[in-house]
């Protein structure tokens, strides 16, 4: 009877959707998700983020690779806290916003074009791991079976490891670097979206429409691609979102223990493993990409609690 | 209630044999041949032939997994390159770490989530509820070791020479030790497995020092858990909160806690036993749930706080590119979790009629 009743809400907006009514569909998810205070709050973050990655160029006040010293500036030293002549910084030193990291760069403009590599990294590995999951989850439940009973065991045995031991030790094999990383975590990434895919199909996989095009004669893959696969997109985009924070706090931890980004890279996790030593004399070197961390995460978290909200018939009723 | 219990141990055996076969692949597949991904420059051929005997390198695949796999049920889990040391010793002298700070960020995270998700679901909307679920979502999307690094900074800079202090690293105070279990009950004698076991709980100070009553090391011990734990709970914790508020807010309005308030009871009893009760078993798979976030927090904190357990050591042989040390914590902190997983599983079940007779 629940399955029923869960399964009528996307039959509905299915008909709807080819009676040609979509566009409203559309303005009344978008309505939705505004309505939720968490996603408009993620939105804004997210907004902030990518404008700063997008104008990174314009935003930061210098070279993030190169040193100061090469730049020409004097009167400098590693670990320099935060200069702003407004707020009183002798104007006889070099205004730098957020201080000068162990390397002697500019910390503010790291940070900046940091943003760039962390929205790559979470885009990149959340994408490749709902590729490939959700090619699995709906190979498996469309067809059932052996092939089903293997694919989801192959999924249990990902997951009885704990995410990040089983990162370390495929990055282990692959060696250190950003791609590998990634890679890794997406890889680890891969039973979360078969799952939730595997459970779309599986609830619509008997319904109506489904049944229908069968009937009309269509093939499997269309079934798939056409009729299955769209009713299985909403989780699909709620998982992910809340997956692309998981995923750059998980990729951070890795360049942070020396796997993922490698120097000069300005990767927030890198910067704090770099500057760690100078911790206790200089903290803002650990504050400043640790805080653009967690509001990058957070910006995800909150959108995707939104969307969850938003998208959600049941929550909606 | 049996029967659930032996299925789902039978079920978890290919998921062993999947773990075992996955990370003898993963060992396998290190691009270069294991010889020179481990001895480097110092290779030789006599060298390579010798270290392909000791790892039965040079026999078929399917019999070197067997080999490999007969070798793990003995406890031997190879040696390590750098240290020479069999790399199941280490893990004896040093899991115990890893597994007090577990259980002392568990009880903290348990503890204050809990705390914090009943003190916003009943308070809904207050300052308190959003003061509480806006903390919860920073701490779910604060890194671990930034955390740790700010904790350490705050306890062990900023408010140092107060009574606040907090050690930044070690597991005791310089000049204050533990007296080993073997030692205070004079079984120096003992030898195999049972050893072996009492080693391991000795190296727990904190479970030593209080069945021993060694109070000022207790004191000491606990002082130097208490930023690691902090660090390591805060996700958990934050993920906790925010699950028994949604729980307990759900739970709250059903009907029969509207019967209970209606028959006059006091609102702490319909929170506490009709709410609660209720609202306890998906935070009880949550906390189970998090064991993951656990582990690869302690991992990442141990190396912050220096203190050595798994994490240190894995991060010590992931530098030193010591493939036998990486392999064999993969192995245990792989098995470690289906355990526990499996206990929060049957555990559920023992709560929760429905799932046993599903």
């Amino acid at each position: 009877m629940s399955t029923a009743l869960n399964q009528l809400p996307e039959a509905l907006a299915a008909e709807t959707a080819t009676k040609g009514a979509g566009s409203s569909l559309r303005k009344d998810t978008i309505r939705n998700i505004l309505r939720q205070r968490s996603a408009v709050v993620g939105l804004t973050i997210l907004t902030i983020l990518f404008l700063t990655a997008i104008f990174a160029p314009l935003i930061a006040t210098h070279d993030p690779i190169t040193s100061l010293r090469d730049l020409g500036e004097s009167n400098i030293q590693r670990g320099d806290p935060p200069c702003i002549h407004a707020l009183g910084c002798p104007l006889d030193k070099p205004e730098h916003l957020f201080g000068i990291d162990a390397v002697i760069r500019d910390e503010f403009s790291r940070v900046v074009y940091g943003s760039r590599i962390s929205l790559q990294i979470g885009f990149l590995t959340v994408g490749f791991a709902i590729i490939i999951g959700s090619f699995i989850g709906a190979v498996a439940g469309f067809f059932g079976g052996w092939l089903d009973n293997v694919l989801m065991r192959l999924m249990d045995v990902v997951l009885s490891f704990p995410s990040l031991v089983l990162a370390i030790a495929i990055v282990t094999v692959l060696g250190p670097g950003l791609i590998n990383a990634q890679l890794a975590i997406g890889i680890v990434s891969i039973p979360i979206y078969a799952r939730v895919m595997r459970a779309s199909v599986l609830s619509v996989r008997e319904a109506d429409f489904v049944t229908a095009s069968r009937a009309l004669g269509e093939s499997s893959s269309g079934i798939l691609s056409r009729r299955i696969l769209p009713n299985a997109l909403t989780p699909l985009i709620v998982q992910g979102t809340l997956g692309i924070g998981g995923a750059i706090l998980e990729v951070a931890a890795l360049s942070f223990v020396g796997l993922g980004a490698q120097p000069p890279a300005a990767e927030w996790g890198s910067m704090i493993a770099l500057d760690r030593s100078l911790f206790f004399s200089a903290p803002h070197l650990i504050l400043f990409p640790g805080l653009a961390i967690t509001f990058t995460v957070l910006g995800f978290n909150l959108l995707g609690d939104g969307l969850r909200d938003a998208l959600d018939p049941r929550l909606n009723r | 209630m049996t029967r659930f219990i032996i299925r789902r141990l039978l079920s978890s055996i290919p998921v062993l044999i999947g773990v075992l076969l996955l990370v003898f692949v993963l060992v396998r597949i290190i691009p270069g041949d294991p010889c020179t991904a481990t001895y480097g420059e110092k290779a030789t051929p006599a060298l390579c032939s010798a270290f392909e005997v000791r790892y039965g390198l040079d026999k078929p695949l399917p019999e070197q997994f067997v080999i490999y796999a007969g070798a793990l049920v003995q406890g031997d889990l190879g040696s390590s390159i750098r240290f020479g040391r069999p790399v199941a010793e280490m893990l004896v002298e040093r899991l115990p770490v890893t597994v007090e700070l577990t259980i002392v960020s568990l009880i903290f995270a348990a503890t204050f989530g809990i705390l914090l998700g009943v003190v916003s679901a009943t308070r809904r909307n207050s300052p308190v509820d959003v003061g509480t679920m806006v903390v919860a979502n920073l701490g779910v999307s604060t890194p671990v070791f930034v955390l740790g690094l700010v904790l350490a900074f705050i306890f062990a800079v900023l408010l140092k020479n107060t009574p606040l202090a907090l050690p930044p690293s070690g597991r005791l105070s310089a000049g204050v030790s533990v007296i080993p279990l073997a030692t205070a009950w004079g079984l120096q004698d003992l030898k195999g497995i049972s050893r072996v076991l009492l080693d391991f709980f000795s190296n727990m100070y904190v479970f030593n020092t209080l069945i021993t009553g060694q109070w000022a090391a207790l004191g000491d011990a606990l002082r130097h858990l208490i930023l690691p734990a902090v660090a390591v709970g805060t996700i958990p914790l934050a993920i906790i909160a925010r699950m028994t508020r949604s729980s307990l807010l759900e739970v709250l309005g059903l009907d029969f806690v509207r019967t209970a308030r209606a028959k006059g009871l006091k609102e702490r009893s319909v929170v506490v036993r009709h709410g609660m009760r209720n609202a306890l078993l998906p935070v009880v798979t949550v906390i189970g749930l998090s064991l993951g976030a656990f582990l690869s927090g302690a991992i990442l904190t141990e190396t912050i706080f220096n203190l050595t357990g798994m994490g240190k050591t894995l991060f010590e042989a992931i530098s030193g590119r010591d493939y036998i040390v990486i392999q064999g914590i993969t192995i245990v902190v792989a098995i470690a979790y289906l355990v526990v997983n499996l206990i929060v599983d049957v555990s559920y079940a023992f709560l929760d009629p429905r799932i046993r007779l599903d």
